[in-house]
């Protein structure tokens, strides 16, 4: 029997920290089912080698994207349907340095809420005109831009009734392997945040907070699009930051 | 500054993040190229279909900088542009196949650092794992040293025949079956 919103409803509140400092999920997390058989039940194992491999991390360039990369609703013949907006920001260390020249991608679904992916039989339409992919490298100031169409919310079958928040997801890679970070951009506002066990599998309310961008009017283009503005600040390696309380 | 939380990638990254011969790492031809290949397994054992894995490495000259022209599509034909065919860029990514395998074109790692880092994202894993794989030949290092003997083995892969080496990653387990996998942050 697939739970109720209301049961998963219950194991969110259960499971909520508010002010725990959590600054990432716990891996097993029991609302979000599929978490279940999929989180090591051993302690991860804290990696102190000054000399790792993993401080040092891929590099890339012009060979790897392309201008047009950026732009979602360019990538096809005609106009995508939907809501244009873009979506800007900067990538940043725990220490607030910039993180430049790196790869930032992002694939999302249609305005209808519905992904270009063979396994994603929603039965709401597909946009000839919309793939959902984008990619682009940071600039000088560690700044990234897409300029894309508002995805839209979308089911699935964690429970029955479970719809996910309209989101972007980010690939993201730093100067070290050990700061790549993988994650969902939200929109400010989506009255389904309270309901969606990956949102909330982030129980402490600031780090939550952090997932999702602010309307900026500014950005906004006149006769032409609305802007959202969202940093991303990679963590780790512990080795290259120092901070207090670390 | 407080980090921004990891998510997981989803059932649907399957259309963005692999790439064609993501997994084909060592230069064309190369003749010291080695295979790496196993499959990723959860908590009854059963294979991971949409997991996906990125692979970082020294390369035989201990060199970790890396070449840019990993990841470009070509949106025109599908395939890839941007490799030369002819530089390490030390960077692979590759998703797992319907019975959860993968496979990995590679040149072996140095002596000094015998080992691969692999970073594994999945469906129902919320922030992903590190883990590295060390090839047989590898000798303790301060970071195997410091992992129980019993679950030290399964960060080795296990050499099929000359050149080919197994590697499972097992996201839950009994102790001696789990992966170990490491914290780097
Ligand atoms: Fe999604």
């Amino acid at each position: 029997m697939s739970p109720t919103q209301q049961e998963i409803s219950a194991e969110i509140a259960a499971q909520a920290a508010p002010t725990s400092g959590a600054l990432h999920p716990e891996r097993r997390y029991p609302p979000y089912r599929s978490s279940l058989l999929r989180h090591p039940s051993q302690p991860v194992v804290a990696l102190e080698d000054p000399d790792a491999v993993e401080l040092s991390g891929p590099v890339f360039g012009v060979t790897d994207v392309t201008e047009l990369d950026a732009d979602l609703t360019r990538q096809h013949h005609g106009e995508p349907l939907g809501e244009r907006i873009t979506v800007t920001g900067r990538v940043l260390d725990r220490n607030g340095r910039p993180v430049r020249g790196q790869l930032v991608e992002i694939w999302q679904a249609n305005a209808s809420g519905r992904y270009a992916h063979q396994r994603d039989q929603h039965p709401a339409p597909l946009d000839p005109n919309f793939t959902g992919v984008g990619r682009c490298l940071t600039d000088d100031e560690g700044g990234y831009a897409f300029t894309t169409i508002k995805p839209g919310a979308y089911p699935w079958r964690n429970h029955t009734n479970a719809w996910r928040p309209a989101h972007i997801h980010f690939s993201l890679f730093g100067t070290a392997f050990a700061q790549r970070l993988v994650t969902q951009m939200y929109f400010p506002g989506d009255p389904l945040f309270a309901y969606d066990p990956i949102l909330r599998s982030v129980t402490d309310d600031a780090a939550r907070q952090r997932l999702v961008a602010a309307y900026d009017h500014e950005l906004s283009v006149p006769e032409w699009s609305l802007g959202y503005r969202w940093d991303v600040v990679l963590d780790g390696p512990a080795a290259t930051w120092t901070e207090e309380g670390r | 500054m407080l980090p921004t939380p990891s998510q997981t990638v989803g059932p649907f990254y399957g259309y963005a993040l692999p790439f064609p011969d993501g997994g084909v790492v060592a230069p064309a031809g190369h003749p010291a190229a080695i295979v790496l290949h196993g499959r990723v397994l959860d908590g009854d054992g059963a294979p991971i279909p949409d997991a996906l894995l990125e692979f970082w490495q020294a390369a035989p000259d201990g060199g970790r900088e890396g070449r840019p022209g990993s990841l470009r599509r070509d949106h025109t034909t599908g395939g890839y542009a941007g490799r030369d065919g002819l530089s390490f860029t030390g960077f692979g990514r590759v998703a797992t196949d319907a019975d959860g395998s993968w496979t990995l074109h590679t040149l072996a790692p140095p002596a000094e650092t015998p080992y691969l880092a692999v970073c594994v994202f999945a469906r129902g894993l919320l922030h992903h794992l590190f883990t590295r794989v060390y090839l047989p030949d590898a000798r303790p290092d301060d970071v195997l040293r410091r992992i129980p003997v019993e679950r030290r083995s399964t960060l080795f892969a296990q050499e099929e025949r000359p050149g080919l080496f197994g590697f499972d990653i097992r996201l839950q387990g009994a102790p001696h079956e789990e992966t170990v996998f490491l914290d780097l942050a």
